[in-house]
């Protein structure tokens, strides 16, 4: 049984929820929806509602008391969530609670969008990986998400679900702020469309962190590249930062300022300068304004030249 | 407040308990079930401590419901050998020296036990990138990477 004594400890003033926690101090029901009809039902039922994916963000969530809910409504059983494939328009639609390890080692996924695979292989650490979903990536609103990035600038798009039907959003327009989406209380994230990638492109997603690997984004940067039939001009970019807002941000001067240029350093530079104004960081145990700023231009310039590689090997 | 009824398979064996929906699986593994193999860390998915397979993939045991494990298999520290037949990963841990106060040996164990199943021949830095979600504060890495390898040197006989 459960050892009421820490569970009855006061949490320490200035640090916030006691982390020796060991679980959420509020009891809350668990319900296992075998069909999206069922969980619609279930989010319309009047209780305060959180949703269960991976788990990895909403049960820490929980524990520290940062959320709370009446009911989490586990998603995992409902098959057209845990799906993802390739449609007939060459779209990868992925179910919103599949998992990012099943995603990433998906040959074709790999071979078709890399710029996915860039973001979803370094969510987390392996185990993290095992379980967490790109729909609790993006749903969970945190602006140094790796999926938002690289998800924006392949164009990906929303399906959204309720009871009164769905409707599809650009994932841009998912994010309010930090750790706060658009949806309502009634609707839940039902997949993510990723259109066909244009001819001749190529996209590309990295972050910064001071380790190798597990860590959360400083700053990070998605960039995709579309190329005329020579291959010697820049058609068309899209450029989203990561972590340098209170929101993940498209750089719409940035990108387009590369239509029509030569692909190459001199154009990413002044891409890279570009992005940078967008940025509107804030200086935390991560990094200073200064820094995120720096990093902002450092890694459009990177994240171009990846794009461009593939956007070459595309050809 | 109301209990729920799980059945699942722990280390082969068939096993049920109940559980509140708020209990992880770190917590109903250790105080319900009794199996205090998997350690309790950070609690927040950082460390790896509680690392534990679940239906044979790697997860942490602090980032899992008790509640969602019903009809799922789960393998523990205590599933990976026993002490009069070590796994080779334990063998190669005692033999490189590669714990110290042990409190994340289990989950290292676990979580590379995870990599050899999946691939038996990984390189150092394929170790050191798929251990990176294993935190370790006493011996710096390099000896439990070594054992990880040696492990699966020693394990190349078995599988012909």
């Amino acid at each position: 049984m459960i050892d009421r004594a820490r569970v009855t400890a006061q949490p320490v003033a200035l640090l916030g929820p006691n982390p020796t926690l060991r679980m959420p101090v509020e009891a809350f029901d668990y319900v296992a929806p075998r069909s999206l009809a069922e969980a619609y039902a279930h989010l319309g039922n009047g209780r305060t509602s959180l949703l269960l994916a991976g788990g990895t963000d909403v049960i820490v969530q929980l524990r520290e008391g940062r959320k709370r809910c009446d009911q989490l409504i586990d998603l995992k059983h409902i098959p057209e969530l845990m799906r993802f494939g390739f449609a007939p328009d060459g779209t990868l639609e992925v179910g919103a609670a599949a998992p990012l390890a099943a995603l990433y080692e998906d040959a074709e996924v790999l071979r078709r969008v890399p710029a996915l695979v860039d973001a979803a292989s370094i969510i987390g650490g392996t185990a993290i990986q095992s379980r967490a979903s790109l729909g609790g990536n993006l749903c969970n609103a945190s602006p140094a998400a790796d999926s938002s990035a690289a998800l924006m600038v392949l164009g990906a798009r929303l399906l959204i679900g309720s009871a009164s039907g769905t409707r599809e959003l650009p994932v841009e327009e998912l994010f309010a702020g930090p750790g706060v989406n658009t949806l309502q209380p009634s609707e839940l994230l039902v997949q993510v469309r990723i259109p066909p990638q244009p001819p001749r492109s190529g996209a590309f997603y990295l972050r910064f962190i001071p380790r190798n690997e597990m860590d959360i984004a400083v700053a990070s940067a998605g960039a995709r590249l579309e190329l005329n039939a020579t291959g010697d001009r820049i058609e068309g970019a899209r450029i989203a930062l990561g972590a340098v807002g209170p929101t993940p941000l498209m750089a719409k001067a940035a990108a387009e300022a590369l239509a029509g240029e030569v692909p190459g350093e001199e154009a990413f530079a002044r891409a890279g300068e570009l992005a940078a104004g967008v940025a509107s960081p804030i200086t935390d145990m991560r990094g200073s304004v200064a820094q995120r700023k720096r990093l902002a231009s450092v890694l459009t310039v990177r994240a171009l030249r990846g794009a461009l590689q593939r956007a070459r090997e595309a050809r | 407040m109301a209990r729920t009824y799980v059945q699942a398979t722990i280390n082969g064996v068939a096993t049920d308990f109940l559980c509140e929906p708020r209990q992880s699986l770190l917590e109903v593994l250790r105080d319900e079930l009794g199996l205090t193999g998997t350690k309790e860390g950070c609690n927040n998915g950082n460390c790896g401590a509680c690392s534990v397979l679940l239906n044979g993939r790697l997860v942490n045991a602090c980032c899992v419901l008790g509640v969602e494990i019903d009809g799922a298999e789960v393998t523990t520290i205590e599933g990976i050998g026993n002490p009069d037949r070590l796994h080779p990963l334990q063998q190669a841990f005692l033999e490189e020296a590669a714990l110290q106060c042990g409190v994340c040996t289990p989950g290292f164990i676990v979580s590379a036990k995870a990599l050899l199943d999946k691939e038996p021949h990984p390189d150092e830095q394929r170790v050191r990138y798929w251990l990176a979600g294993n935190l370790c504060r006493c011996t710096g890495y390099d000896k439990i990477v070594r054992a990880v390898l040696k492990a699966a040197d020693d394990m190349e006989p078995a599988r012909q």
